[in-house]
């Protein structure tokens, strides 16, 4: 990894407008981007298990704008223009972000400048023109029981012409709360980012903090972790599948899959002590441990589910009525889904064949078997069986782990070194890769980190998929994207 | 769905035992209450859930009222889709800043006799996020709360109980 050096040599200039324009042809993906400090970031994956990063020191406060060859990038430099004061020269959307004129202070990230004070601007959406179009604003508050955000319909009719989300309403300020922090607070912050990915946060976190101080969490924490992301996994696709088919007005299946989720929050519960699993890992291992008598909660859970899950799959395959709903609705083109890196279930119901966990491999997935399911229709219906599928691989995957789960400690020998350094990882959350980077300072305290949900790469696509669909069929085709507002807003 | 619909029939309830009245966690929660829903609006509440800032984990476990287990409909409390319609606001997370008025703006469409549940550590005084220059603080530095429900997140048999304290607290 590079390190920024201005007085070095200008190599990271070049090196910076070279890597958006492999961005742009398609030839690498965008994993993230950010700012530290004066500094513009970049992380892109080029299929290798190792990332590539690159870094642009904003001498007069800008850096190139990636978004202006490169769609993906957009929202995140509108993100940093907010949050550090970097602006991307050439970017195609001024418009704030996540700032919506409310903090005392602009740019909390850099200079952290008092803010200007006075009434927010009247945020700027796009327009749509036509003969008898008509806007429908929703939100922030919506009609459920679900995150705040905003969404601007175009409709001629029913059918949706243009969608556009505002978000940033749960922006939390969790980057600034974690710089100079210690780690285990730091970790506390990370398994908050988004409640329902706690464990592919904590473990990235984890993992990013390994990376940067040299330690190395012992099997036995390794495996427990991949066993609570399993879990984790089980719990929300089984929670989403009902809820997709809930929104289809079919409420049997949402009262099935519900007790089932429930059945699983209770087993990992007895067996790790939090229903979520909150606060469970920590860099250098896990905080709790298995005994025997708490790994049969788990047994008996898996062996509920693959007695009952079966005859709600099969309810759902021939239930016409559902299928009517879900088949070709809210159609997400392959094509984008791969220009834009989409993770998760997403892109792989829409033929982008990736998974953190193979692709990016971490212990002990390479010693487990598992499939990683795609389809290409890219509709909800393909990302409801995918689901299904990825519910009937972690069932395997626990199964595995519970019967090779290696003795040994749970924490590292040594605690993280107090000295800088850096560090990265991804995992693969129920909803995609979560992406974190972390610079510790020569206390061994965070000075920067950087998280990135998979929901940045899935948002704006939601918009693409719900265009020529009509504006009923938005809270279906919203609930199988089910994207993260609190980890997008962070 | 034959299959399923008979076996579901004929099996017994998942739903769980409401908790009794001398349940040590309901009396503590009613303890708190300071004006009892039931003398105003009998036993049946309409609440209406605002997400103030909240990472998302709240949301989940208020979503587990409703699956079979705890079935909140049972004791005549359900969840509404206006503030309108709305004798509960049931808050969660710290207010963000971007946030506050949407949160003010939902109090003030809620008719009175109204209620607010603070429900989790955030909505308390901010809880992981205190501190933070996005957010204001906890629930009540917005709108007036009379009920904080403890937990990250509360467990949905805790902010039951919660619900039903409502109806159990002490009259004026």
């Amino acid at each position: 990894m590079t390190t920024a050096n201005p007085t070095q040599d200008q190599a990271w200039g070049e090196a910076w407008g070279e890597a958006a324009l492999r961005l742009a042809s398609g030839e690498a993906r965008l994993v993230g981007l950010w700012a530290d400090g004066a500094e513009a970031r970049m992380a892109l994956s080029t299929g290798r298990p190792e990332l590539e990063f690159f870094h642009y020191v904003a001498v007069d406060g800008s850096f190139p704008s990636v978004g202006a060859t490169h769609a993906p990038a957009i929202r995140l430099e509108r993100a940093i223009a907010d949050l550090s004061g970097l602006r991307a020269r050439g970017a195609p959307d001024p418009r704030p972000w996540l700032d919506h004129g409310r903090w005392p202070l602009a740019h909390p990230l850099g200079d952290g400048a008092p803010a200007g004070g006075g009434e927010p601007e009247r945020y700027a959406f796009l327009g749509a023109e036509g003969v008898g179009l008509h806007q429908i604003p929703v939100g922030p508050v919506h009609a459920g029981i679900i995150e705040p955000g905003h969404f601007r319909f175009h409709a001629s009719g029913e059918t949706i012409v243009r969608l556009e989300a505002r978000l940033g309403y749960v922006h939390k300020g969790v980057e600034r709360l974690m710089a100079g922090a210690d780690v285990a607070r730091g970790a506390e912050l990370a398994g908050r980012v988004s409640g329902d990915s706690t464990i592919a946060y904590q473990i990235a976190f984890a993992r990013a903090v390994e990376a940067a101080s040299g330690i190395v969490a012992p099997p036995r924490a390794a495996w427990l972790r991949a066993l609570m992301a399993e879990i984790e996994r089980v719990a929300n696709h089984l929670g989403d599948i009902g809820a997709i088919c809930n929104d289809a007005s079919f409420a049997l299946m949402h009262a099935h899959t519900g007790a089932l989720r429930e059945l699983t929050l209770r087993a990992a519960d007895i067996a790790f002590g939090h229903r979520l699993m909150m606060d469970r890992i920590a860099p250098g291992g896990v905080l709790v441990d298995l005994d025997r008598d708490r790994r049969a909660a788990l047994r008996e859970l898996t062996a509920t589910i693959r007695d009952r899950f079966p005859r709600l799959v099969e309810l759902y395959d021939n239930t016409a009525s559902l299928q009517d709903r879900t088949v070709g609705t809210g159609r997400l083109d392959p094509e984008l889904a791969q220009r834009f890196g989409c993770g998760g279930v997403i892109g792989r119901a829409s033929g982008r064949d990736f998974d953190a966990r193979r692709d990016h491999p971490y212990s002990p997935y390479g010693e487990l078997r598992f499939e990683t399911p795609v389809r290409r229709e890219g509709d909800v219906n393909a990302r409801v069986w995918v689901r299904i599928r990825e519910v009937e691989e972690s069932l395997r995957l626990i199964g595995q782990i519970l019967d090779r789960l290696p003795v040994g400690p749970i924490r590292a020998k040594r605690e993280p070194a107090a000295r800088a350094g850096e560090g990265w990882a991804l995992a693969e959350g129920f909803r995609g890769d979560v992406f974190v980077h972390v610079r510790l300072g020569d206390d061994g305290r965070i000075a920067r980190c950087h998280l990135r949900d998979p929901s940045w790469f899935q948002w704006p696509l939601l918009e693409a998929a719900i265009e020529g669909n009509i504006v009923a069929d938005f809270p279906l085709c919203n609930k199988s994207f089910n994207c993260s507002y609190s980890g997008h807003d962070l | 769905m034959r299959r399923t619909l008979i076996e579901g029939l004929l099996s017994g309830p998942l739903t769980q035992a409401a908790p009794g009245a001398d349940d040590p966690e309901l009396a503590a929660l009613a303890a708190e209450v300071e004006r009892a829903a039931a003398a105003s609006l009998g036993r049946s509440l309409s609440i209406r859930h605002v997400d103030a800032g909240s990472c998302n984990g709240c949301e989940l476990e208020i979503h587990a009222l409703g699956n079979a287990y705890y079935d909140l409909e049972r004791f005549g409390l359900r969840f509404v889709a206006s503030p309108r319609h709305a004798d509960v606001l049931l808050v969660t997370g710290p207010v963000t800043l971007n946030m506050r008025e949407a949160l003010e703006r939902t109090y003030a469409a809620t008719p009175a006799p109204k209620w607010v549940i603070a429900s989790g550590a955030c909505a308390k005084d901010g809880g992981v996020f205190a501190g933070s220059y996005a957010i204001v603080g906890g629930v009540g530095d917005v709108v007036p709360v009379d009920l904080y429900v403890p937990g990250c997140p509360p467990r949905p048999a805790t902010l039951l109980k919660a619900l039903l304290a409502l109806f159990k607290g002490r009259e004026r």
